[in-house]
């Protein structure tokens, strides 16, 4: 009886120190730089879970996938978000992830599951696209290019800036969309096209952006950016603008789409936490957040988008498409293959 | 000094290399070839098997090798006229010049093509006076880029280093040469260049290694045409994920700066020889003739306006509306504005990560000020234990290996970084230890090399003359080697306080989020589109120049106050 009765003590001190641990359990999520989100929306999940949540940046998104890759099966995070459809085939054979069949996938479109072993869910996408300064047009009396294809015409000669795909992601974006348009066949003559319509290639989409893009200074009016740039344009101008100055280039075809995943890490102890942070990455509060903090757009179609995008966003109705498999075993050649093109 | 304090003194800049260079790069280089098939050389033969990457390493050297000779070319001059003679502004210029240190190179690359591009003020200038329709100079993605831009990173090592080694020459010996009948020339040439060897070996080395690992200027300036060792490391590592190539690569770099560093061991000590320095300005005169004096006066503004000219252009933009640049129709007003300025306080968008700018300057001196002191305390020993005369085996091996931090792989020794020290017995992960302690791994070779040609040149036989006299070892340390070194120590504190408020790349891996530094949240601004964006990074590099600046000039003044007499 008195063993019973002091076991019975026991096991509620024992629930009641477990349960009533006010103690918030630490949620690690690791993620590349560019990653921003609301102080309201973090505080809302770690209000909801009784949790704290601390990121982890750890460069960009190839640095980052580096090296959730080498400490696979020993994590330093719990959840890895920013991965994205050029980066995925390395995350997964890697072996980072484990597999969680989000409740909230149901509502996802199907083109967004890259990933049939749901490892890797889908959270975001933008599309890497032709931009081009409308006052330059204007100014010459010429139309603007609709589509890739334009850019072989000798009107457009000259006019064409492009970040070299080793060194940039949008380079290696626009690269992959000339080979989902023209095939594995095609997109080396259409180079050819391109540099005999004397493309330029500069290393980085900063300095394709503000060094060499006619709107900021430079002499060419058509870059590789992203279709968000243009209304990013307008949401971060000087003065209240009326329509945003640059344009996208929305075709079918034209345009790559990146899809950014999140995924729970392997060997993690917060299993259940990491679950509610991926359901909350793909709900309504988290995907509504994200265009204005990372100009991404939401997954989940039940997230509304901000005025902003709605009136001023071009969202192509097909991009062009290479899977992640291909890229993952063809990069390096693609690559190579493009600069004895483009830069011998 | 016995074996003993030898060993003790080795103790603490060993056990700081073992723990945070030596280890983190031996995990990563052991983890990367331990992924590819064939081991150690498999790579290694492949990489110098291929034509291309044999062309690249070709390229890396020689390229490093002009960067250095014109750095030389402008640098020496300089230190010159900065430590024989009078003028105003002295201080300015030396402050001046080693701004660029620790801008972005994005910011840089946007200073220049803003002053040079096809659309700069010098090509549109030169179009509208001769009438052309093309920009005549071709600056961006060439080699002069390149060069140009290396010259501005780093000729304030040259004026540093070499410059304040000059000050403290006496000038009598030349003057002595001078009045046994040698010419100018022969003077300089015969007396004054043997002692001023050492320093100039020591700043023309860690140029080299610093433009031998270049990365940032090669892929802005240089464009995808130019590729370093360092560029293809990065490519191999982050877009092709090839790490055994990538660990190939890092360890001929390695070999390279190994190879060179020896060399220098080698020449330095045959070059040092003790002298007795003096007391800064001592020698410092007016200049006389009139010629002497246009001729200094057109250098010294020739070599300001290089820094001024990319520099003043920067800041006018950071206060000027941008969208006005390019004439567009409507209702933007021109001018100028302080409205980037203010939006770098605001948090419209209650991001988590926002940082006010009075937060982003306090951390980047935090950490600055904290590289400094470790630095410091790391590198003075060090430096005393390389400076002995008397040798041993133990001092011969590590003094190359002091240097090996600055060339190696940034992209590598960053993933080591981070591969390393997040289990036990070093889990430093999201500590904001590491950062500092990253910045003081590439500081330590400035800080040592500053040291090491003063202390050498310290003349054994004042410590021993103290020693007689009956001062203990302490007393000898603090009357004689301290007042001694104190400058160059300045000087090493103003190459570890600039270096870490500029570094990016490793700080990019391992700063806690919620408390960027100022390089973190410029690149982060300049990589999204938009005036205020844009602005917003032209104002923060602005802030930064002028924190930098500050923070020089209150070193240097530091200088005159404690140790400038003796």
């Amino acid at each position: 009886m008195m063993m019973k009765t002091l076991f019975l003590g026991l096991s509620i001190m024992l629930a009641l120190t477990a349960c009533g641990a006010d103690e918030p359990r630490t949620l690690t999520v690791m993620t590349h730089d560019s990653f921003a989100v609301s102080e309201e929306v973090v505080a809302a999940f770690e209000a909801e879970h009784n949790a704290q949540v601390q990121f982890l940046k750890v460069g960009d998104a190839g640095a980052a996938t580096n090296r959730a890759v080498l400490a696979a099966g020993n994590p330093l995070a719990d959840v890895f978000y920013g991965v994205d459809n050029t980066f995925l085939s390395r995350a997964l054979e890697g072996e980072i992830f484990e597999a969680y069949e989000s409740p909230l996938l149901a509502v996802i479109p199907d083109a967004f599951e890259l990933d049939a072993a749901h490892r890797a869910l889908p959270v975001d996408y933008g599309d890497v696209c032709l931009n081009y300064d409308k006052a330059y047009f204007e100014d010459k009396g010429l139309t603007p290019p609709k589509d890739l294809d334009d850019l072989l015409a000798p009107d457009y000669a000259g006019l064409l800036a492009v970040e070299n795909p080793a060194t940039s992601s949008p380079g290696l974006a626009f690269l992959l969309t000339t080979i989902g348009r023209y095939g594995e066949t095609g997109y080396l003559d259409y180079w050819q096209g391109l540099v005999d319509n004397d493309v330029l290639v500069v290393n980085d989409w900063e300095t394709a952006y503000y060094e060499v893009f006619s709107r900021w200074g430079g002499d060419r009016p058509i870059i590789v950016s992203y279709g968000s740039s243009p209304p990013v344009e307008m949401i971060f101008a000087e003065e209240p603008m009326e329509a945003p100055p640059t344009a996208a280039v929305v075709s079918d075809g034209s345009c790559f789409r990146q899809i950014e995943f999140v995924g729970i890490l392997a060997g993690t102890e917060q299993r259940k936490l990491a679950e509610a942070w991926v359901d909350f990455m793909l709900s309504p509060t988290f995907q509504e957040d994200m265009p204005l903090q990372m100009f991404v757009f939401p997954v989940n179609p039940e997230a509304k988008l901000q005025a902003e995008f709605v009136d001023y966003l071009a969202v192509p109705d097909e991009t062009a498409f290479v899977s992640p498999a291909a890229i993952a075993e063809k990069r390096e050649e693609w690559i190579q293959a493009w600069t004895e093109v483009v830069l011998r | 000094m016995s074996r003993r304090t030898r060993v003790l003194i080795w103790v603490l800049p060993l056990s700081f290399l073992a723990a945070f260079y030596i280890y983190p790069l031996a995990s990563i280089l052991g983890l990367s070839f331990g992924r590819g098939e064939g081991g150690l050389l498999a790579p290694i033969s492949k990489v110098l098997g291929d034509a291309g990457l044999r062309g690249v390493l070709w390229f890396t050297f020689w390229q490093a090798l002009l960067s250095t000779l014109l750095t030389l070319a402008l640098g020496l001059p300089g230190a010159w006229l900065l430590a024989r003679f009078e003028f105003r502004g002295k201080a300015l210029l030396r402050a001046l010049s080693g701004i660029p240190f620790v801008l972005p190179t994005l910011v840089v690359a946007a200073a220049f093509t803003a002053l040079l591009g096809p659309r700069g003020w010098v090509n549109l200038g030169l179009m509208q006076a001769l009438g052309l329709e093309t920009a005549p100079i071709q600056f961006v993605h060439t080699l002069w880029a390149i060069l140009v831009a290396h010259v501005f990173y780093n000729t304030t090592i040259v004026l540093r280093m070499v410059g304040d080694f000059w000050a403290r020459l006496d000038a009598r010996t030349e003057q002595a040469a001078c009045t046994l009948g040698a010419s100018a020339w022969q003077s300089f040439r015969r007396v004054t260049l043997p002692l001023l060897m050492p320093a100039i070996a020591a700043a023309a080395l860690l140029v080299f290694i610093f433009d031998f690992t270049s990365f940032g200027v090669i892929l802005v300036l240089g464009g995808p045409r130019f590729a370093t060792l360092e560029v293809e490391i990065y490519t191999q590592t982050i877009g092709l994920f090839n790490l055994p190539t990538a660990a190939a690569l890092a360890l001929l770099q390695l070999a390279s700066t190994l190879g060179l560093t020896l060399v220098y061991t080698r020449l330095a000590r045959r070059i040092s020889r003790p002298l007795t320095l003096q007391n800064a300005g001592r020698g410092a005169r007016r200049l006389t003739s009139r010629r002497a004096r246009w001729a200094a006066g057109a250098f010294l503004a020739g070599l300001a306006l290089f820094f001024v000219l990319p520099l003043g252009g920067l800041a006018a933009r950071s206060v000027s509306r941008l969208d006005a640049e390019r004439r567009q129709r409507g209702s933007v007003e021109t001018g100028l504005t302080l409205d980037y300025y203010r939006a770098l306080g605001e948090n419209e968008r209650r991001d988590i990560f926002f940082a006010p700018p009075g937060q982003a300057i306090a951390t980047s001196l935090g950490y600055a000020g904290a590289t400094v002191g470790l630095a410091l305390l790391i590198g003075l020993p060090a430096a005393w234990a390389l400076a002995k005369r008397e040798q041993d085996f133990l001092t011969r091996a590590l003094d190359p290996i002091l240097m090996l931090p600055l060339g190696t792989s940034a992209v590598t020794l960053g993933l080591g970084f981070l591969v390393a020290l997040d289990h036990p017995p070093l889990d430093l992960r999201a500590s904001p230890v590491l950062v500092p302690l990253a910045h003081t791994l590439v500081a330590l070779p400035f800080v040592v090399r500053s040291l090491t040609p003063a202390l050498r040149s310290i003349r054994p036989r004042l410590r021993e003359a103290a020693a007689m006299l009956g001062a203990t070892p302490r007393q000898v340390l603090r009357h004689v080697d301290a007042p001694l070194v104190g400058r160059a120590a300045l000087v090493a504190a103003t190459f570890a306080f600039t270096i870490s408020l500029g570094e990016f790349g490793a700080t990019a891996l391992i700063a806690r989020p919620e408390y960027p530094t100022i390089p973190l949240m410029i690149y982060r601004l300049i990589g999204q589109p938009g005036a205020l964006n844009y602005g917003q990074a032209l104002a923060l590099s602005t802030i930064l120049m002028g924190v930098t600046a500050v923070g020089m000039l209150a070193i240097e003044r530091l200088r005159f106050a404690e140790v400038g007499e003796f």
